[in-house]
């Protein structure tokens, strides 16, 4: 039977533009350019390399966004995905990380899986919690922030780095596993991809064709509030290291002090 | 009815996606490769890899099943950033392959085209002789047949010849007089000589002044055998054939300019605003922004004019002139662009580490390679019913 991968990916604000939050305190998502968040480009690689090994493997990309986060879908539809899934929802407007977590574990549900397939953090949100939820609401096991993976007999396995040790994981399938951006450069999509993605299928799902109510998502439903925000104040002058003899020491104790090394 | 100038969405993305890969992958590497002469085959393993050798070929030869306006979009993308790759991909697809893909038989192009469409291969094109370049009729390389051993001998030198010496060629189509017409002139023909054939000799990289990332050689050919297989298209429809490839290749060249046109006002839009003298910004004196806005004013017109050339090829229409425009437009504003983007950088437009610097020498080339600025204003003016 067709392996069947699903990618959560995230539509972000563009990092290089200029970023701001809303009267109501949420990401002032209208005035940049959104796009594919780069740490889950790398999801939907290695969610390739894994079809590429399999025998039979379809994948579906799904993104739960505001319309513009179609742009999303398509350039992983580009790269080879085989459908994608966006489920979108005025009501979903302020949605905290639980909220959301719900919405695509209904989502990947309805569209049914052996594998889910996640970055290993938005780069806007940057919790790096969604896997992980996914997991628990789902009742599977989670392989969470791999460099290296592989499927194999009804098996995913991988390899975590940390900073002193490696650990080599595996769990059964279904599954939820999060790729980290040492996993391997993503592939920029091709011509071909780029006009094949135009004949992709892209279902569109809102909260009631999940069976989620209004009330348990939006800023309503969200368990965290945002009581205020503040832009990030100007960078302030850096620590200059005069050598009078123990220069390297110094500079090697700043950088062990910021945890560089 | 509508008219538009705009890029089709899937144009657009093949576009932006060029675009992201010349600023991640090639802006940050290709000043060492430029420096030290080398050919950046790991760059080029990424545009295979992307799929940019194959963008106007079918997908039954591996290719993307684009067009040749998608080849010019990438072109001028790459060489916003940097024209060593961009010529790279130019003289593979459009002078290496192509000319496969036109006038190949069935067996060549299976042969040939998955490995050059997904740039595994290159290919070559070898027109250009010491003593003959605007005059290509005046080929003095030749190719007898050896009826015994059905193979051709090929005799000759060619030169300038781009992507002929790297490890990765494939081939070189060489052009050689095969025969005499009745009034005596020479007969042209195309022949394929894979690289490695014994007999086939490739010199040393040139010094050159500018696209020094890219590959530029010298070919010798002695006594060289190919199988009489080897014929690329009809026999003495060689010249035919080239005029073919090389009024098309000018609509490649033009939109390479446009791009190189375009670095030069990136890289200068960003230094006026950010450079300052007598207490403000370069960019605020009206000298410097009238002369960002003519730089902007010519990349704009010559953008317009290759787009226009190319879409007449698509459509099948006459595009002979407006390739010649197009190209001798694109390359003579290119050069003035990088010359003026180099003044706006004062003494560091003249240091090798800044791109405009590379920007300035690689501009002159486009006034030559593929036809010079008068080779194209002759054309011009035979389409305008002038003779001599
Ligand atoms: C419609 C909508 C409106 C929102 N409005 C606001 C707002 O106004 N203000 C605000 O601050 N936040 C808003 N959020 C953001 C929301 O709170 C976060 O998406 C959520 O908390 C996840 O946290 P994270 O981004 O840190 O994800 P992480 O846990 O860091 O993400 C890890 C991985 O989970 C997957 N993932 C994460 N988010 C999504 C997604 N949306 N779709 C598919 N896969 C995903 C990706 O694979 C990602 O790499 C909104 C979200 C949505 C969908
Ligand atoms: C880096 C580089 C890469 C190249 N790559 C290739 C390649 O891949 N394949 C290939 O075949 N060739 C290649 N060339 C060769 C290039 O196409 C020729 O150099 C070009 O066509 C000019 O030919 P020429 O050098 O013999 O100049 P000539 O033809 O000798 O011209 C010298 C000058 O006389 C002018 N002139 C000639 N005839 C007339 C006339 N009737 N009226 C007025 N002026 C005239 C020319 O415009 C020019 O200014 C390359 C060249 C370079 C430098």
């Amino acid at each position: 039977m067709s392996l069947r991968i699903v990618v959560a990916v995230k539509y972000v604000p563009d990092a290089t533009g200029d970023r701001h939050f809303a009267e109501d305190l949420t990401t002032d998502r209208d005035a940049v350019d959104g796009l594919l968040s780069e740490l889950d480009e790398y999801a939907v690689e290695q969610a390739l390399q894994i079809a590429e090994e399999a025998d039979d493997a379809e994948i579906t990309v799904l993104t739960v966004g505001p319309e513009d986060a179609k742009d999303a879908l398509r350039k992983a539809l580009s790269m080879g995905a085989d459908q994608a899934v966006h489920v979108e929802d005025d009501a979903l407007h302020g949605t905290d990380a639980l909220g959301t977590s719900l919405v695509l574990a209904k989502a990947i549900e309805h569209t049914g899986y052996d594998l889910v397939v996640c970055g290993m953090a938005s780069t806007d949100g940057t919790m790096g919690v969604l896997p992980a939820m996914l997991a628990e609401r789902l009742g599977v096991p989670q392989v969470t922030l791999l460099s290296e993976v592989k499927v194999e007999d009804g098996k995913v396995t991988g390899r975590r780095d940390g900073d002193a040790a490696s650990e080599q994981l595996e769990a059964q399938l279904p599954a939820v596993v999060s790729v980290t951006d040492q996993s391997g450069e993503a592939r920029y999509p091709s011509f071909k991809g780029i006009m094949a993605a135009k004949k992709k299928k892209v279902e569109s799902l809102d909260l009631s064709d999940l069976g989620i109510e209004e009330d348990e998502v939006g800023l309503a439903g969200a368990w965290t509030k945002v009581d205020s925000a503040a832009e990030r104040p100007a960078r302030t002058a850096g620590t200059i290291v005069t050598d009078e003899g123990e220069g390297g020491k110094q500079l090697a104790a700043f950088l062990a002090e910021q945890k560089f090394i | 009815m509508t008219i538009d100038h705009r890029l089709p969405a899937e144009y657009e993305e093949l576009r932006r996606t060029v675009e992201q890969f010349a600023h991640d992958v090639i802006a940050p590497k290709i000043g060492e490769f430029y420096e030290h002469h080398e050919f950046p085959y790991e760059i080029v393993r990424e545009m295979g890899r992307m799929g940019l050798f194959g963008l106007p070929f079918p997908e039954e030869y591996g290719g993307m099943g684009g067009d040749y306006f998608a080849l010019c979009l990438a072109l001028e993308e790459l060489a916003r950033v940097d024209s060593s790759v961009a010529i790279t991909l130019e003289a593979g697809v459009s002078l290496g392959a192509m000319p496969i893909f036109r006038f190949g038989t069935e067996e060549q192009k299976r042969e040939w085209l998955p490995r050059l469409c997904s740039g595994e291969l290159l290919g070559a094109f070898g027109l250009t002789e010491p003593d003959c370049g605007s005059d290509a009729g005046g080929t003095r390389t030749t190719a007898r047949l050896d009826e015994a051993t059905n193979e051709w001998v090929i005799n000759g030198t060619k030169c300038f010849i781009t992507n002929s010496g790297t490890d990765i060629t494939g081939l070189v189509t060489v052009t050689a007089v095969t025969g005499r017409s009745a009034d005596g002139r020479p007969e042209i023909s195309s022949i394929i000589v894979p690289s490695g054939t014994q007999g086939f000799t490739v010199a040393a990289p040139y010094s050159k002044v500018g696209w020094n990332a890219s590959d530029t050689r010298e070919l010798s050919f002695a006594d060289c055998r190919v199988p009489a297989a080897n014929l690329l298209g009809e026999i003495s429809r060689g010249y035919a054939q080239f005029l073919r490839i090389l009024d098309e290749g000018r609509i490649a060249i033009s939109a390479l300019a446009t791009g190189l046109a375009q670095g030069c006002v990136d890289e200068s839009v960003s230094y006026a605003k950010t450079r300052q003298a007598f207490g403000r910004p370069i960019g605020a004196n009206q000298a410097i922004q009238f002369k960002l806005a003519d730089m902007e004013m010519r990349t704009h017109t010559a953008r317009l004019a290759w787009r226009d050339a190319a879409s007449r090829l698509l459509h099948g229409e006459p595009f002979k002139k407006e390739a010649a425009l197009a190209k001798l437009y694109s390359s003579e504003i290119a050069v003035t662009n990088a010359r003026e983007a180099t003044q706006i950088h004062g003494g560091y437009g003249f240091m090798n580490e800044y791109p405009v610097a590379r920007f300035w020498r690689d501009s002159k080339i486009l006034e030559i390679g593929e036809g010079t600025s008068e080779v194209q204003r002759m054309l011009i003016a035979r389409e305008l019913g002038l003779t001599a």
